[in-house]
C-alpha cells in the first residue's frame, strides 16, 4: 500500500472519502452545487462518492408517477440507465420543493407534478452532466465538447470510466448557470415505452412502506370518536366500558372538541375502545340538514337567476335566441356528493423528538399545510418542525385539504398528551366514508337553441352548487369576481366554438366539507357538456363526432385542433360507427389540466336486465408523453374512477348524518364492471400536462352517450344504477 | 390468550385476545405490514393472506379459529413459484399505481392459479372480484394473470 502523503493527494482522498455532489436550485430559482450532504441546500439530484444517483423527488407519489418521472428526466439528462438512479422524497421546504404553479408551497395537486417539474429537473440533470464532463475534461486534459456521459460511463475517445470517478472534482466547481438540455431528438428514456416503474417490485411483494406502515418505538395508537353528523361538540366522556378493553390507554377530548381522542397499544384495542366509548355531544350547532334538502336548494338556484353571469354574457339576447329557435333541448342535472375512499385509510404519526423537534411521518400531499399548521399548533419555528413523507395509498385529491384536516386532528391528538410517546392517528374505512370531505354537489340547468339546418343559436346553461375555494386559503388563487373557477372550469372555457353561450352560476349554501376530487369541476361539467353535446347532434340529425368536429373546425386555434385530434383518433381507433351487432358506442372529449382526452365507450346489453361495458377507448394528447405506459395507466385508472362512481355511488345524508357506512354501501368499482380498456397517446412535441385528472372527465358521459344510444334513456340524475340502469 | 401461529415457514408465540382479527396480529404484534388494512369488513381484500393455501380476508379471521394453520403472507408469497411468476408478470406489466391494494391481489391471483392454471377472463373476474382497487388497476391485475399463467407453463 502506498501512503500518500502531498497535500493535493490528502485533499482529494478527504475530498473522496465525503464527496456528493448535490445539484438543485437556490429559492431565488438559480441553479446552485454543494459538495457536502450538511450543507444548508436542499437539492434535486444527489450523487454520492460511490456513483448512486438519487433524485430528489418533491411530489408525493400516490401512484400517478412521479417516483418515476421526475428521476427519469435526471436520468436523461445526465445520461444514466433508469437502473442506476434512485429516488428519495424531498422534505417539507416550500421555498426550494414548491410546486412552481403554487407560488411558496409545497404540494401536488391539479395534474400539475410533472408540467411544472419539467424544466427545473431536466435543468438539474443537465448540470449535473456539465459538472462530471467538466470535471473529467480536467483530469484527461480532453476538451469537454469531446466528452459524452451514457448509460453512467464518462467517455472521450478510448478513454471511459465511471461517473464516480469525477463526483468528488465535479463537487467542487461552480454550478453552470445554464447547462444544455437535450435536443429531444437525443432523449433515450422520455418517451420509451421500455420505462418501467420504479416502485412496481416493492409494491407487488409487500415491501413497500406506507405511512400505514409506521411503527415508531413505544408508538401509541390513537382513533377519534366523532359526532354522527358535522360540528357537533364533545362535552365529556364515560370511558368505563373502554377501560374493559386490554390495551386501552386513556381518551381525551380534542382541544377543538370536535371529537374524543381514543389511544391504545395496538389498532385492534384502539377499534374497540372506541367503540365502547361514551361521550356526551352538544348537537345544537350540528348539521341537521338531508340530501334531498340540498338537492331541492341546488334545483331552485336553477330556475332562478343566478349570481354571477361569469362570461358576461348577453344573457337577454342569448334567451331571445333561444326563444325563436327551431328547436329547444333543455336538460336538468344532478351530481350527488362523493367521497374519495383512498385505499389507504387516512393515518399519520406523530412524534417529539429529544430536541423538542416535531416528526410528522405522512403520505403528505400538501407537505406546507401541516408545516404552516404545525407551526401554529405547537408554536415552533419552521426549521423546528420536519415531514417524512411516505408513499401514499392513493387519494384523489382527498388527502390536499386546505386545512390539512388530519393532520391537524393528529397534533391535537398529541398536544393533550405528555408528548413521551409518538402518536399515530389511524382512521378507519368507516372514518373515511363518514367523516370525510366530499365531491360538492352540483346541479346544471342547460337550454340549447338550434335552427332549422341543425346549428347552435343559444346555450343557456346555469350552474348551483357549493364553492370547493371559497373561505380557504385558496380562494384568491381560484375565485375572481366571485365566481370560483372550479364550479364551472370546462363550460365557457372549452375550446368549442358554441355561438351565444351564457353561464351562470349561483353558490348554494354550505352543505357540508367539500373538497375537489379527481379532476375538480370537470366531474360534472364534463359530463353536462358531453352529454349535451350528444342530445343536440341527435336533435340535429347529426353524427356525434361529425357534430362535435364542426365546433372544432379553426384551424389557426391549437387548443380546437388538438381537440379535434383527440377525437378523431379515439374513433379511429375504436371503430366508430361500426359497433357489433347488439352494442352501441358514445363518444365524449374534454380538455382539462392542458391535456385533451377523448373517449369512446361501446356498452351491450339494456337497462332493465343490465348494461355491460364492452371497451372503452382512449386518445390522449398530454403534450410529450415523459413516461408513455404511466400515462396509459392514468388513463385507465381515469376511467375507471370516473365510470365506477356514475355508475353506483353517491353519499348521501339524513338529518345532517352521512348514510353510507364502508364499501358495502359505497360500492368500489370491481374488475368485471369494463371489459377492456385500449390507451393511445398523441404523438407531441409541447411540454407535458397533466395526466393524472383527465382520464376521468370524458368517461362518465361517454358512457351515458352510449347508454343512451343503446336504449333512448339518457340519465342525468346520477348516480346511474339509482336512476333506472342496471349494470352486469 | 397465548397461541403459536404458524406463518411463513415459522412458528410466532402470540398473546392477544379471542375475537382478535388475524390482520392486526400480523401487522401489529409481528410488524408484517405488507399486509393491509383497507375496509375491516372483507369488503376490499387488501388485507388476504393464505390460510393452508387457501386466500382468505384477514380482517375477518379470528386468531381462536386458525391455530395449527399455516398461514403465509404476501412477504413469503413470492418463494413459491406460482408467487414468484405473479410477482415477476406484476413488475413487467406495471399493474401497480399507488399499490395499496395490490398485496391482497397478488395473494388472490395465487390462490387463483394455484387452482386453476389457466383461467378464462371470466374466471378472473369472477375470482378477482372481491379485491377492490381504487386505482382501476384491474386490466392489467387481469394481463398479469394471463402472464403469470404463461411464464408458469413454459
Amino acid at each position: 500500500m502506498t501512503i500518500n502523503t502531498s497535500r493535493r493527494g490528502f485533499l482529494k482522498s478527504a475530498a473522496a472519502a465525503a464527496a456528493v455532489l448535490l445539484v438543485g436550485t437556490r429559492p431565488d430559482g438559480a441553479l446552485a452545487a454543494a459538495s457536502s450532504e450538511t450543507a444548508q441546500f436542499n437539492p434535486f439530484v444527489k450523487i454520492d462518492a460511490d456513483g448512486t444517483v438519487t433524485a430528489i423527488v418533491k411530489h408525493f407519489e400516490k401512484g400517478q408517477g412521479p417516483a418515476t418521472g421526475l428521476p427519469t428526466l435526471i436520468a436523461e439528462e445526465i445520461g444514466l440507465t433508469m437502473d442506476q438512479i434512485e429516488y428519495e422524497f424531498a422534505p417539507s421546504d416550500p421555498n426550494v420543493y414548491n410546486n412552481l404553479l403554487f407560488g411558496p408551497f409545497q404540494g401536488t395537486g391539479g395534474s400539475t407534478a410533472m408540467a411544472n417539474s419539467w424544466m427545473q429537473y431536466r435543468q438539474a440533470g443537465a448540470a449535473a452532466r456539465e459538472m462530471l464532463i467538466n470535471a473529467a475534461a480536467q483530469s484527461w486534459g480532453v476538451d469537454a465538447s469531446a466528452i459524452t456521459i451514457e448509460d453512467g460511463i464518462v467517455k472521450a475517445g478510448d478513454k471511459s470510466a465511471p461517473i464516480a470517478e469525477f463526483v468528488a472534482a465535479a463537487s467542487q466547481l461552480e454550478a453552470p448557470a445554464e447547462p444544455r438540455l437535450k435536443d429531444p431528438s437525443e432523449f433515450r428514456l422520455i418517451g420509451n415505452e421500455t420505462v418501467r416503474r420504479k416502485d412496481s417490485a416493492i409494491k407487488g411483494n409487500g415491501q413497500a412502506m406506507y405511512a400505514m406502515d409506521v411503527h415508531l418505538t413505544n408508538q401509541m395508537i390513537a382513533m377519534i370518536k366523532r359526532p354522527e353528523s358535522k360540528g357537533g361538540i364533545a362535552l365529556g366522556f364515560d370511558d368505563s366500558a373502554s377501560k374493559e378493553v386490554k390495551g386501552f390507554l386513556s381518551a381525551a377530548v380534542l382541544p377543538n372538541q370536535a371529537g374524543v381522542a381514543v389511544y391504545a397499544e395496538n389498532t385492534w384495542a384502539a377499534i374497540q375502545a372506541r367503540e365502547a366509548l361514551e361521550v356526551e355531544w352538544d348537537m345544537s350547532g350540528a348539521e341537521t340538514r338531508d340530501s334531498d334538502q340540498i338537492k331541492a336548494e341546488i334545483m331552485a338556484a336553477l330556475d332562478a337567476a343566478p349570481t354571477y353571469n361569469v362570461n358576461k354574457a348577453d344573457v337577454a339576447a342569448v334567451s331571445a335566441a333561444i326563444e325563436g329557435a327551431d328547436k329547444v333541448i333543455e336538460k336538468t342535472f344532478y351530481f350527488p356528493l362523493l367521497a374519495h375512499a383512498p385505499m389507504e385509510p387516512l393515518n399519520c404519526t406523530i412524534e417529539q423528538t429529544a430536541d423538542g423537534d416535531i416528526v410528522l411521518h405522512d403520505g403528505a400531499q400538501m407537505p406546507t399545510g401541516p408545516h404552516m399548521a404545525y407551526q401554529q399548533i405547537f408554536q415552533l419555528p419552521p426549521e423546528k418542525i420536519h415531514i417524512k413523507t411516505m408513499l401514499a395509498g392513493g387519494s384523489f385529491g382527498r388527502r390536499a385539504t386546505p386545512d390539512a384536516d388530519y393532520q391537524v386532528e393528529a397534533a391535537l391528538a398529541f398536544v393533550v398528551t405528555d408528548r413521551a410517546r409518538p402518536v399515530k392517528l389511524v382512521w378507519t374505512r368507516e372514518d373515511d366514508i363518514r367523516s370525510g370531505y366530499y365531491r360538492p354537489a352540483f346541479g346544471h340547468k342547460v337550454r340549447v337553441g338550434l335552427d332549422t339546418q341543425g346549428r347552435i343559436l343559444g346555450w343557456q346553461h346555469q350552474v348551483a352548487g357549493q364553492s370547493i375555494m371559497k373561505g380557504t386559503a385558496f380562494e384568491a388563487f381560484a375565485v375572481h369576481d366571485g365566481v370560483d373557477h372550479s364550479s364551472i372550469e370546462g363550460i365557457a372555457d372549452s375550446p368549442y366554438n358554441i355561438p351565444g353561450i351564457a353561464l351562470g352560476l349561483t353558490d348554494t349554501p354550505k352543505a357540508t366539507s367539500v373538497l375537489w376530487w379527481r379532476s375538480v369541476g370537470h366531474t360534472h361539467t364534463a359530463y353536462t357538456m358531453e352529454t349535451m353535446m350528444d342530445l343536440v347532434a341527435e336533435a340535429a340529425g347529426l353524427d356525434p363526432v361529425e357534430f362535435r368536429l364542426a365546433h372544432l373546425s379553426d384551424t389557426s386555434n391549437p387548443d380546437q385542433q388538438r381537440k379535434a385530434a383527440v377525437l378523431k383518433l379515439a374513433a379511429e381507433k375504436a371503430d366508430w360507427g361500426k359497433a357489433l351487432e347488439g352494442r352501441s358506442q358514445g363518444v365524449a372529449v374534454h380538455k382539462s389540466f392542458g391535456s385533451y382526452a377523448a373517449e369512446v365507450v361501446e356498452v351491450s346489453g339494456d337497462p332493465e336486465n343490465g348494461i355491460k361495458i364492452e371497451k372503452v377507448t382512449c386518445a390522449v394528447d398530454c403534450g410529450i408523453a415523459v413516461n408513455p405506459d404511466v400515462v396509459r395507466a392514468q388513463m385507465e385508472g381515469g376511467i375507471g374512477y370516473g365510470i365506477g362512481h356514475v355508475m353506483r355511488d353517491q353519499i348521501t345524508l339524513t338529518g345532517g348524518a352521512v348514510d353510507q357506512f364502508n364499501f358495502p354501501d359505497y360500492e368500489p368499482l370491481r374488475i368485471g364492471d369494463i371489459a377492456a380498456i385500449d390507451v393511445h397517446i398523441v404523438p407531441s412535441a409541447e411540454a407535458p400536462t397533466g395526466v393524472g385528472e383527465p382520464g376521468t372527465p370524458p368517461s362518465a358521459p361517454a358512457l351515458a352517450n352510449a347508454i343512451n344510444a343503446l336504449s333512448g334513456v339518457h340519465v342525468a340524475q346520477l348516480p346511474m344504477e339509482e336512476n333506472g340502469i342496471s349494470f352486469t | 390468550m397465548a397461541l403459536t401461529l404458524n406463518l411463513n415457514g415459522n412458528t410466532h408465540e402470540v398473546d392477544a385476545e379471542p375475537g382478535t382479527p388475524l390482520l392486526w396480529v400480523i401487522r401489529d404484534e409481528l410488524k408484517l405490514t405488507g399486509t393491509k388494512f383497507g375496509c375491516g369488513v372483507a369488503s376490499c381484500g387488501a388485507c388476504t393472506v393464505h390460510l393452508n393455501g387457501e386466500p382468505v380476508r384477514s380482517c375477518q379471521t379470528f386468531i381462536e379459529d386458525i391455530e395449527d394453520a399455516e398461514i403465509t403472507t404476501i412477504e413469503a408469497v413470492g418463494d413459491d413459484k406460482i408467487g414468484a411468476a405473479i410477482q415477476q408478470a406484476w413488475v413487467e406489466l406495471d399493474v401497480v399505481q399507488c399499490g395499496y391494494c395490490q398485496s391482497g391481489q397478488v395473494m388472490s391471483a395465487v390462490g387463483l392459479l394455484s387452482e386453476n392454471p389457466k383461467p378464462s377472463v371470466q374466471e378472473i373476474d369472477e375470482y378477482m372480484s372481491g379485491n377492490a382497487c381504487r386505482c382501476a388497476t384491474y386490466q392489467r391485475i387481469r394481463a398479469g394473470i394471463q402472464r403469470a399463467s404463461e411464464i408458469l407453463e413454459a
